[in-house]
């Protein structure tokens, strides 16, 4: 149960991971700026207003010396009114236009014919991660090539859904975009620097919401054709684990787990071809470590609570052959 | 005269039993009865949901919490939501109308009473069976307790599959019986405004507080059939398999967001409105001035109504639309800035050049000025679409709107409180233990939605029971939870004083705030027929006429 102690961290990430004003990708750093430039106009109107509101309330406060007489009264001015109503129409015209071409920077992009293509399908409470042209699935963790300026590669997310509505949130890379059951949404994005970036399920979705991490981990080109020809091999088949292949494979682990090359071909559950590739279990619920999945298999409801992968009951025996096996799916 | 003497003399005496009384409040149809019970049970209803909200601060107060569990966390947002909107909101806007606005125009009651007692027990019952499901959302198949999937409850998590028991179900049916609570209620609004005016009040000598109260029922109106008819809709999904929003049978999810949001945008404002309301009757009487640009006022207010039924979809930046879709959104969206900007630069102008009385009503609006100014601009920012697209469903949303609804809206309920208690009650609240309730609620309100907007910039997503920690939430959340205590303790010195001021205030008499509208005019608290001789008046302000013959109103409008 040491484990329990520090099965949260996930991975030393720095601070700034989900900072929206710290973008690495050509639509957030779009969104940077319209943010920016609509923050700046807000403080301004603030300041302003905030600033006659003092004014007023301070100069026309009710001093004691004259309580009893009525000030002026005042019914209206027809030019203070225009003015009042002229000015907020000017600046509310400048952020429609800088809106309107921001969204048509963004949602309207041509992307180059070699950018990467990913489904991701939204389940509750995981992501399932799919390279149509690579003949790659995964869950969880989506693995992308950098973009440099000397050779941009683009990424195009097509976002799916298999049960209710989620919604992708990649802060550093781009706005969200929801994940909706018979519908085909798209996200984009190139990111400028290698490295983990972090984002989270942003429409609540069930139960286990909280625990639908995205981790995006960007590579350098050589660095991820080599994850892609690792991902394409077939599970390894370590003789040593026979054993526990076989217990797996007899119980009904293969009714929502696929793992390539066995009869195990369930679609509930993530793939669990290249298991221990990923840094994850449980959507980012823990770290994937030895004990841990241990853990995790034996019960999944006391780490994910509510999470659909049922407890087994499995034996001890059972247990320990099943997480050898597993522990061998690099 | 002397029989009403006699009566008033006799009455300490007669100490009607409380079987009596409440056998009274059960059959009562009085305008003034029903809208205290309405008042009543909203603030009864609030304390619940707050409570609710302090146990999500308590759950989130440091990362990796164990203090509830997922399940308890998602009923606790869903039922906090649907009673703060459905339950707390809406009657206390029906509350203060049935009280106010008879009063208001002369008149002697509603124009349909038995129709509003109907509504009132209506939301009444259909608050009771939402908070009911905590029992019995088990149902037969026993999954499930109270509704736990969010107050927009976004299909496909309202179908079967995902929404097993009976949970879902209490959520429809509560909302439909307070629907229709809503709907007569606003039907009763057009009809008295429009028919039972004393002699002499034309719409344009009508109180902004009415003015703004008919436009609201205006709006529930429209506004509600579509959220009345999407419950249905729903309903017939999970009983008959009709497969509107079923998606897994082709029914489409972004339907019910339309639906939903039809209805829920135009929501936000009939919540909005009421606080306009009573910040235009309290801000010019503790300013010693009428209000500003009365007809502006008015017509600012019909354009919001107008055009708060043409932005719905900028609560789906993120569904996926067209860029042509998003930006129309945004653009009429931001447009409603302007008629809002002209209220608040109106309520501006009132203040200026007037003297200024620091009484209770008044620093609420105050309050309420500086708080929606902000939760104003923040919608700015949200109404960007790309900026939305990161904001969206983050802490930032969460805080912009309760900085609306409590900034704005509660804020002004406050004010209203402590502005018409006296008259309804004949006492009035202790201002010392109002000041304390002032002070601890602004503190604790900002120490709680002030911090909430970072964490959205940080990345939090709203709705999660729990979060990892290192991604620099944890401070803001922590200072977020302890705003509540703050908060609590000065809803406790409010809930105090209104129970120790019934008995031990003050006497107020009729016009203890030398204001000028006719509600002012009758006794405290007013005769069941609110009005010996029903009044005539010439101008906006009917009472400043009678107390400065010399300078009627009459003679300028």
């Amino acid at each position: 149960m040491a484990d329990n102690l520090n099965i949260h961290q996930i991975a030393v990430v720095p601070e700034q991971v989900t900072n929206i004003f710290k973008p690495l990708a050509t639509p957030s750093e779009s969104i940077y700026q319209i943010s920016l430039l609509t923050l700046a106009i807000c403080g301004v109107i603030f300041l302003i207003v905030g600033g006659l509101l003092v004014y007023t309330i301070i100069r026309f406060r009710t001093r004691s010396n004259d309580e009893q007489s009525e000030p002026p009264q005042i019914y209206g001015s027809n030019q203070i009114e225009l003015a009042w109503t002229v000015f907020p129409i000017l600046i509310v015209f400048v952020l429609i236009l800088v809106t309107a071409r921001t969204i048509s920077d963004v949602q309207n992009a041509t992307h180059p014919p070699d950018s990467l293509k990913v489904t991701v399908v939204g389940h509750q409470w995981w992501w399932e991660i799919r390279y149509p042209d690579l003949g790659i699935v995964t869950a969880n963790e989506l693995h992308v090539p950098v973009s440099d300026p000397a050779k941009p590669r683009r990424t195009v997310l097509k976002l799916q859904s298999a049960d209710v509505a989620h919604s992708y949130w990649v802060p550093q890379l781009s706005g969200k975009v929801d994940l909706i059951p018979n519908r085909d949404n798209y996200m984009w994005f190139d990111p400028k620097q290698t490295g983990l970036y972090l984002g989270n399920c942003a429409e609540y979705c069930g139960t286990q919401h909280a625990h639908m991490l995205i981790r995006v981990i960007v590579h350098q080109q050589e660095e991820f054709d080599r994850w892609v020809l690792e991902q394409q091999k077939p599970a390894v088949d370590n003789r040593e684990v026979t054993a526990g292949r076989k217990v797996f494979l007899s119980t009904s682990c293969v009714n929502c787990h696929t793992i390539s090359g066995t009869i195990a071909g369930g679609k509930f559950g993530p793939d669990l071809t290249h298991l221990m590739s990923r840094d994850t279990l449980g959507a980012g619920a823990i770290k994937n470590t030895p004990n841990l999945l241990r853990a995790w298999v034996h019960d999944p409801q006391k780490l994910k609570e509510g999470c659909l992968m049922p407890d087994m009951q499995l034996s001890q025996q059972e247990l320990d052959l099943i997480v050898a096996y597993l522990s061998t799916l690099k | 005269m002397a029989v009403q003497e006699v009566a008033l003399a006799r009455a300490p005496e007669m100490h009607p039993s409380i079987i009596t009384r409440l056998h009274e409040l059960v059959v009562t149809v009085d305008h003034k009865k029903l809208g205290l019970m309405y008042i009543a049970a909203a603030l009864f209803f609030f304390t619940v949901a707050g409570s609710m909200a302090a146990l999500m601060r308590l759950q989130l107060v440091v990362p990796n919490n164990d203090f509830i569990s997922p399940q308890v966390f998602n009923r606790l947002f869903t039922m906090h939501g649907t009673a703060m909107v459905f339950l707390v909101g809406m009657p206390i806007l029906a509350g203060l109308a049935n009280y106010l606005v008879p009063l208001m125009i002369g008149a002697r009651d509603m124009a349909l009473p038995r129709l509003n007692a109907f509504g009132f027990w209506m939301f009444f019952f259909g608050g009771l069976l939402l908070y009911f499901s905590y029992l019995a959302g088990a149902g037969l198949s026993g999954m499930g307790s109270a509704p736990d999937v969010g107050w927009f409850a976004y299909s496909p998590l309202t179908a079967r599959a995902f929404s097993p028991g009976m949970s879902t179900d209490y959520w429809i049916l509560a909302i439909l019986l307070g629907g229709i609570g809503s709907i007569v209620t606003a039907i009763n609004l057009i009809a008295t405004i429009f028919c039972m005016r004393c002699k002499g009040m034309t719409l344009m000598r009508m109180p902004m507080f009415v003015w703004l109260m008919l436009i609201v029922a205006g709006m529930i109106l429209l506004a509600m059939p579509p959220l009345s008819a999407a419950q249905i809709m729903l309903l017939l999904d999970r009983f008959l398999g009709a497969m509107f929003f079923d998606t897994q049978a082709g029914g489409s999810a972004v339907l019910w967001q339309h639906f939903f949001w039809i209805f829920g945008h135009p929501e936000v404002y009939i919540l909005i409105m009421p606080a306009f309301a009573v910040a235009s009757e309290i801000i010019p009487v503790f300013s010693r001035k009428p209000i500003f640009g009365y007809p502006f006022m008015v017509a600012a207010a019909i354009m919001i109504g107008f055009i708060s039924f043409g932005v719905w979809a900028h609560h789906m930046f993120t569904v996926g639309m067209s860029s042509i879709g998003n930006t129309f959104f945004a653009v009429t969206t931001m447009l409603v800035g302007v008629p809002t900007g002209i209220k608040i630069f109106n309520w501006l102008g009132t203040m200026y050049g007037g003297k200024i009385r620091f009484e209770l009503p008044m620093l609420f609006c105050i309050g309420f000025l500086f708080q929606f100014l902000i939760a104003g601009l923040t919608g700015i920012m949200l109404a960007a679409a790309p900026f939305d697209w990161q904001l969206s469903d983050s802490t930032f949303v969460v805080a912009h709107f309760h900085f609306v609804l409590i900034g704005g809206l509660l804020y002004t309920i406050f004010a209203a409180i402590y502005y018409w208690y006296p008259k309804a009650i004949g006492r009035m609240l202790n201002k010392k233990l109002g000041l304390w309730h002032f002070w601890l609620f602004t503190i604790g309100f900002h120490l709680t939605f002030d911090t909430m907007h970072i964490p959205g910039f940080l990345g939090m997503p709203r709705r999660i029971y729990t979060y990892d920690a290192g991604r620099g939430w944890e401070v803001f959340n922590m200072i977020s939870t302890i705003g509540v205590a703050l908060q609590a303790a000065a809803v406790l010195c409010l809930v105090i004083n209104l129970l120790w001021s019934a008995r031990k205030g003050e006497k107020a008499g009729d016009d203890p705030w030398d204001a000028w509208t006719l509600e002012w005019a009758t006794t405290s608290p007013p005769p069941a027929y609110n009005f010996e001789v029903l009044p005539k008046v010439r101008s906006r302000r009917p009472l400043w006429d009678i107390k400065h013959p010399e300078d009627p109103d009459w003679r300028y409008e």
